[in-house]
C-alpha cells in the first residue's frame, strides 16, 4: 500500500541524498526562516520539508500534481492534519510499546512483535474510518486515490483476518515444531506449523493415527528446561521474525505516510502564516526552458521563461512587514544582472527568485501575485561570504574553490545565482573572470542571475549580448532613500557608494568641512 | 568407537609410496635443524615460517620442514617436482579439497569420544565415513585424470587407484550413501506444552511464517529487517535434544536400526597411507598458498638451479618474500631486484641513500639461498642459487646504542665468532655493522672484514655507507641503492650493480631546491 502523495505513481525517497550544494543553498538562500514556519517546531516536518523543497521536481505533470494536492488540503485542512495525527499517533503508541529490536530470544520478539501489531492494528482501523467519511470531499487525484486504497485494502474481512492471526501468535495450544536430523542426528531446520494434530487427525478419517511418544520433564530439571525453551526459541524463530517484520511492514507504512502528509501539513502550516501576515500567495506556472540559442518557430521567445509579478523573499515576509514586492520579465533571456545601489534590494530579489523556483519545483505556492518560470534541473547558488571578510588574501582563492566544486555538478537546465562573486580581487580581475565563468554557463545551456557591482563585467554583457539579458538596478531615489523596487536599467558606470560616503560624512568625517575655493 | 586401522574388511595394497617429503626408502624427513639460528630472525624468515604453517592442523610439521636446510640435491629434486606438478590449478584443487575433508575426518572422529547419546554417536561416525568417502573417490578420479610427473605423486596414485577399486572400499561408500539417504528423509513434528513433549512423524502441516508475513505484507515500504536471532551454532545434542532423538528412533526403526549395523561393521575406515600423504601434503599447499597472492600481485617464481659445486650465482626479478607479503596485502607495489655472480667475483658491496633498499636487498639474497635448501620454488623469474652448508648474518641491533665502546667491541666478536665460523661453502651477510662507529673506523673494520671474506672465497654481501669499500678488487662486485632523478626524495627501491657514488644524491636534492650552481646562477642573473 502506497500513499503516492508526491509522485502520481512513486514514492519520494526521503532517504536520497540532498543536492551536493545543499547547505549553500539553505544558507544563501536563508531558507532557515522558510523551513521554520513549515515545520512548526517539528524537527521530523523541518527535515521532510527540507527534503522535499531541495530536491527539485522539473516534471509540469507532478508538479501540477502536487499543486492540487495542497489546493485540496487547504479546503480540508481539518482532514488532512486528522490523517497526520492518526500516522503520528500510530508511530508514538509502537514507541510505547516495549519493542524487540535487539532481542536476542525469539520468544521475546514475538511478544513485543504481537503487541505492537495490536496497537498499530488500532490505528490502521481509525485511517480506515477517516478514509470513509470523508472519501467525498476531496478531489485531486492523489487524495481520491489515497482514500479509495484504504477503504479497498483495509476491508472488513481483512481486519478479522489479522484479528485470527493475532490470537493464534499467543499460542495457547502448545508450539507444533518439525525438525529433521542434522548430521549428528541432533535436531535442525525447525519450522513452526499451523494447525494442531488433534484436528489433523479428525479429518484424516478412515487412516491410522499416527505414533506419537512423550516425555515430561522432571519439574526441577533446570537444564531440560532450558533446552526446551532454547527449542521452542528456534522453532518459532522465523514466525517471530515474520511478526516482527510484519510490525516493521506497518510501521514503515505508517513512516512513509506520515513522511508524505508531513510536507503537505507544513505547507499548511506556512500558508496559515503568510496569511495571517497579509503576504499575497499563488501557485506558480511552471514555463518553458528551452535553449536561448535555438530558438523554436513561431512566436514565444527563445530561451527560458521568467517573469514575476510582486514577487517577495518568503523568508523575508516571514521575518518582517511591509516586503516590497518586484516585477520582472526575462522571458527569452537567459542572464539577468541586477545592479545599483548598496542595500538597495539586490540580493533580496535574487533570493526571492531562488526561493520561489524552489518552491514552484517543490509543487508549493509562492509570495507573489503572480509567477512563471522555466523549470530547470537545479538551482545553484555562489554568494559572497560575510565570514570570509577578515582573510582577505584567501578569499578568492576560496571563490574559486567553491566555483569549482560547483562546477563538478553545474550542467544543462541548471539555473545559478550569484551575489557579488569574484569581488575578493580588483575590478579588472574579477570582472574577467566573472566573465570567463558566466560565459561558460551561459554557453553551457545554464540561467544566471548575478548580482554585481563591477560595472566593468556588468557593461560587458550589455555591450555583447544585450537581447538576451535582462538588467536590473537598485535605484538611488533624489532624496538617498531606497525603494527597494528594482528597475529595468541598464548598469551605471558611477558606484552608489557615493551616497554612502555622503552619509558618513565622507573620508574627513562630520565635523570637518572640506577647504574651500 | 574409533578409526584406527581395525577394520578386518580392508586388506590395503602393498604401498610403494612412503613420503612426499623425502625420496629415501624410509621416508626419514632429511636435513639440518636451523631453528634457532640467527639468521632466521635477521632475514625475516621466522615470519615467513610463521606465516606459511599459520594456523594450519599441520602447522608444527609445516615449521619443521621449512627449517630444515637440505643440501641433497636429490631431496630437492624430489619436491621440485612435487611442486611442479601443483602448479597446475586443477590438481591444486584437487588436493586441498582432498586436506580439507582430511581434517574434517580427524576433527570428527576426535570429537565422538565426547558424545554420551548413542544415536548422536553413530551419525556423526556415519558423517565422518561420508566425508571420507568423498574424500577418497573425488582424490581418486582427479588423479586418474590429470597430468602427474613427479615420482612423489605417481607412487601415490599408484597406491590410491587401487585402494579406491578394493571391494572393501566401495562397500564403505555403498554403506555409507545408503544409510544417509533415509535419515536425510526423517522429518518429525515436536509439540511442546509446557514441560510435556510430544514426538511424531510430520505430516505436511503448513509453515505458519510464511501465513503471518503475506498477511502484513501490504504494508511493506521496502526491505524490512531480518529479526531472525542468528543460530550459528546448533546446540548440538542436549539432554532434551537425546530424549527427542530417542523418540525419533522409536518412530523409525528401520533407519536407526541400519545406522547401528553401519557403525559395527565399519569401525577404524581411514586409511594410514593415505592418511600420511594428506599430512605431508600441507607443507606444499600452505607454501603454495602463502606464495599464491604474490603471484596475482604480478610476482614471479622459479625453481632455481641447484649449484653445489661452483659460485657462479644469479636472480632475476627477485624480492624479499616476507616484505611482498605485507607490501601485497596492503595493495602496495613491489619493486623486484637482481644480482648476478661470475668468475671471481664473491661479494657484494651494496651502498647508497637510505631507506633506498639496501636492507631489503641482503635479506633477500639470504631468503634465496634458504628458500632453495628446504626445496620450495623461490622469488624471481630465474635463479641459480648456491646450496650452502650454513646461513651467517650479522645485522645491526639498533637498541643498545648506549655503551658505544662496549658495543663494539661487542660487535667485534659476534664479528669475529662469525667469521670463524664461516667456511668456503657458507653464505655471510653482514648489514651496516658499523653504521655508529667514525668513518675511519668503519673504512679500516669494513676492509678487514671484506679481507677475510675474500680470501675464505665466502659468498657474501657486506652493506655499507662506505663508498671506497665497494672499489676493493675483483672479487667485490659494487651495488647501490638509486632515487628517482626528478624528486630525490623519492626511492626506487632499485639496487642495481653501478660504482658506489653518494654525490649524486646530493646533487639531486640540490637541483630540487634550486640551489645548484647552474640554477642560483640563472636566479640570480634573469
Amino acid at each position: 500500500m502506497k500513499a503516492h502523495l508526491l509522485y502520481p505513481a512513486a514514492d519520494f525517497d526521503f532517504t536520497a541524498e540532498l543536492p551536493a550544494d545543499h547547505a549553500d543553498l539553505i544558507q544563501d538562500l536563508e531558507l532557515g526562516t522558510l523551513l521554520t514556519a513549515m515545520a512548526g517546531g517539528d524537527k521530523f516536518r523541518r527535515d521532510v520539508s527540507t527534503r522535499v523543497l531541495l530536491t527539485s521536481v522539473a516534471d509540469e505533470a507532478v508538479i501540477r500534481y502536487r499543486q492540487q494536492i495542497l489546493a485540496d488540503c487547504i479546503a480540508n485542512p481539518d482532514v488532512i492534519r486528522q490523517m497526520y495525527d492518526i500516522a503520528v499517533g500510530a508511530l508514538r503508541d509502537k514507541r510505547g510499546v516495549w519493542g524487540f529490536f535487539s532481542s536476542r530470544n525469539p520468544s521475546t520478539i514475538l511478544s513485543g512483535a504481537v503487541n505492537q501489531l495490536d496497537v498499530l492494528v488500532a490505528r490502521l482501523r481509525q485511517l480506515r474510518r477517516l478514509a470513509d467519511e470523508h472519501a467525498g470531499s476531496v478531489r485531486s487525484a492523489g487524495l481520491t486515490a489515497l482514500f479509495s486504497s484504504l477503504q479497498r485494502d483495509l476491508d472488513d474481512e481483512y481486519f478479522e483476518t489479522i484479528a485470527g492471526h493475532l490470537r493464534q501468535l499467543r499460542f495457547r495450544d502448545g508450539v507444533p515444531i518439525s525438525a529433521q536430523l542434522d548430521r549428528d542426528n541432533s535436531g535442525i531446520k525447525y519450522v513452526l506449523r499451523s494447525g494442531s494434530t488433534r484436528r489433523g487427525w479428525k479429518e484424516r478419517v478412515g487412516i491410522e493415527p499416527r505414533s506419537v511418544y512423550s516425555f515430561t520433564l522432571h519439574p526441577r530439571d533446570e537444564a531440560g528446561a532450558q533446552a526446551l525453551a532454547d527449542l521452542t526459541a528456534r522453532g518459532i524463530n522465523l514466525v517471530a521474525n515474520a511478526a516482527a517484520r510484519s510490525a516493521d511492514h506497518v510501521t514503515s507504512y505508517f513512516t512513509m505516510l506520515q513522511a508524505e502528509l508531513g510536507f503537505y501539513v507544513s505547507c499548511l502550516s506556512l500558508h496559515d502564516e503568510l496569511t495571517a501576515r497579509g503576504v499575497p500567495v499563488t501557485f506558480p506556472v511552471p514555463g518553458g526552458n528551452p535553449p536561448a540559442d535555438n530558438p523554436p518557430a513561431g512566436n514565444p521567445p527563445a530561451g527560458p521563461e521568467l517573469t514575476c509579478a510582486d514577487l517577495r523573499d518568503t523568508s523575508l515576509a516571514l521575518r518582517i512587514d511591509r516586503v516590497v514586492g518586484n516585477d520582472a520579465d526575462a522571458d527569452g533571456r537567459p542572464l539577468v544582472v541586477i545592479t545599483g545601489a548598496s542595500s538597495g534590494g539586490k540580493s533580496t530579489f535574487l533570493r526571492s527568485v531562488g526561493v520561489a523556483q524552489l518552491m514552484l519545483q517543490a509543487g508549493m505556492f509562492v509570495t507573489a501575485r503572480a509567477f512563471r518560470s522555466g523549470l530547470c534541473r537545479q538551482v545553484f547558488t555562489h554568494f559572497i561570504r560575510e565570514e570570509d571578510a577578515s582573510m582577505v588574501s584567501g578569499r578568492l582563492d576560496e571563490e574559486l574553490t567553491r566555483m569549482s566544486r560547483i562546477a563538478d555538478h553545474l550542467g544543462p537546465d541548471c539555473m545559478m545565482l550569484f551575489n557579488e562573486s569574484f569581488a575578493a580581487t580588483n575590478e579588472q580581475e574579477g570582472s574577467e573572470i566573472g566573465r570567463q565563468v558566466v560565459r561558460a554557463l551561459l554557453q553551457a545551456g545554464i540561467r544566471v542571475c548575478f548580482v554585481t557591482h563591477q560595472f566593468d563585467f556588468a557593461d560587458s554583457f550589455r555591450r555583447e549580448r544585450p537581447d538576451h539579458t535582462l538588467f536590473l538596478r537598485a535605484p538611488r531615489q533624489p532624496d538617498g532613500q531606497r525603494t527597494f523596487r528594482l528597475e529595468v536599467a541598464e548598469p551605471l558606470p558611477t558606484s552608489f557608494g557615493q551616497d554612502i560616503y555622503d552619509r558618513i560624512g565622507g573620508w574627513l568625517g562630520e565635523g570637518e568641512q572640506a577647504p574651500t575655493g | 568407537m574409533t578409526a584406527e586401522r581395525t577394520d578386518p574388511g580392508v586388506l590395503a595394497p602393498q604401498p610403494a609410496f612412503t613420503s612426499l617429503l623425502s625420496a629415501e626408502p624410509d621416508g626419514a624427513l632429511p636435513g639440518v635443524d636451523t631453528a634457532d639460528q640467527e639468521f632466521v630472525s635477521d632475514l625475516n624468515l621466522d615470519q615467513v615460517i610463521a606465516a606459511v604453517a599459520g594456523d594450519r592442523e599441520q602447522r608444527e610439521l609445516i615449521s619443521r620442514v621449512l627449517h630444515r636446510r637440505v643440501r641433497d640435491t636429490g631431496t630437492l629434486r624430489y619436491r621440485h617436482e612435487i611442486f611442479r606438478d601443483l602448479a597446475n590449478p586443477d590438481l591444486l584443487a584437487a588436493v586441498d579439497v582432498f586436506g580439507g575433508r582430511m581434517r574434517d575426518v580427524r576433527v570428527h572422529v576426535r570429537e565422538l569420544a565426547k558424545m554420551r547419546s548413542a544415536q548422536q554417536q553413530q551419525g556423526w561416525f556415519l558423517d565422518a565415513a561420508a566425508i571420507y568417502c568423498d574424500a577418497v573417490g573425488a582424490l581418486a578420479a582427479s588423479l586418474t585424470t590429470l597430468p602427474i610427473a613427479s615420482r612423489g605423486l605417481l607412487a601415490f596414485r599408484d597406491y590410491l587407484t587401487s585402494y579406491a577399486e578394493s571391494a572393501a572400499f566401495a562397500r564403505l561408500a555403498a554403506d555409507t550413501a545408503a544409510c544417509k539417504k533415509e535419515l536425510g528423509q526423517v522429518s518429525y513434528l515436536v509439540r511442546i506444552r509446557g514441560p510435556r513433549v510430544e514426538v511424531s512423524r510430520y505430516d505436511g502441516e503448513p509453515d505458519y511464517s510464511a501465513e503471518i508475513e503475506e498477511t502484513f505484507a501490504r504494508f511493506a515500504q521496502g526491505e524490512a529487517n531480518d529479526y531472525r536471532v542468528p543460530y550459528r551454532v546448533w546446540p548440538g545434542m542436549t539432554g532434551v535434544g537425546a530424549q527427542i532423538v530417542e523418540l525419533v528412533a522409536r518412530l523409525f526403526p528401520a533407519e536407526f536400526g541400519a545406522l547401528a549395523l553401519f557403525c559395527r561393521n565399519h569401525a577404524g575406515f581411514v586409511d594410514a597411507v593415505v592418511d600420511r600423504f594428506d599430512r605431508e601434503l600441507q607443507f606444499y599447499l600452505a607454501y603454495l598458498g602463502y606464495i599464491r597472492p604474490l603471484q596475482a600481485a604480478g610476482l614471479r617464481f622459479c625453481y632455481p638451479e641447484l649449484a653445489a659445486g661452483g659460485k657462479d650465482i644469479f636472480a632475476e626479478d627477485t624480492f624479499d618474500i616476507a616484505l611482498a607479503a605485507k607490501l601485497t596485502a596492503a595493495h602496495s607495489a613491489i619493486v623486484t631486484n637482481e644480482f648476478h655472480l661470475a668468475g671471481p667475483e664473491r661479494v657484494i658491496v651494496v651502498s647508497g641513500p637510505n631507506q633506498g633498499g639496501k636492507t631489503t636487498f641482503a635479506r633477500t639474497f639470504g631468503q634465496l639461498h634458504h628458500l632453495v635448501a628446504v626445496g620450495c620454488p623461490v622469488p624471481g623469474s630465474a635463479a641459480r642459487l648456491f646450496l650452502c652448508d650454513q646461513i651467517l648474518t650479522h645485522f645491526e641491533r639498533e637498541e643498545d646504542i648506549a655503551n658505544q665502546t662496549g658495543k663494539l667491541e661487542d660487535d667485534l666478536l659476534r664479528i669475529q665468532r662469525t667469521l670463524l665460523a664461516a667456511t668456503p661453502a657458507s653464505i655471510v651477510i653482514m648489514n651496516e655493522i658499523f653504521a655508529s662507529t667514525t668513518l675511519s673506523d668503519a673504512r679500516f673494520l669494513g676492509g678487514k672484514v671484506l679481507a677475510k671474506v675474500v680470501a675464505d672465497d665466502v659468498l657474501c654481501v657486506y652493506v655499507t655507507f662506505v663508498d671506497e669499500l665497494a672499489a676493493y678488487g675483483p672479487s667485490v662486485v659494487s651495488m647501490a641503492s638509486t632515487v628517482v632523478p626528478d624528486n630525490p626524495a623519492e626511492r626506487t627501491y632499485k639496487v642495481v650493480r653501478k660504482p658506489a657514488d653518494g654525490l649524486a644524491y646530493a646533487l639531486a636534492i640540490a637541483a630540487k631546491h634550486g640551489v645548484t650552481y647552474e640554477q642560483l646562477t640563472r636566479r640570480l642573473n634573469p
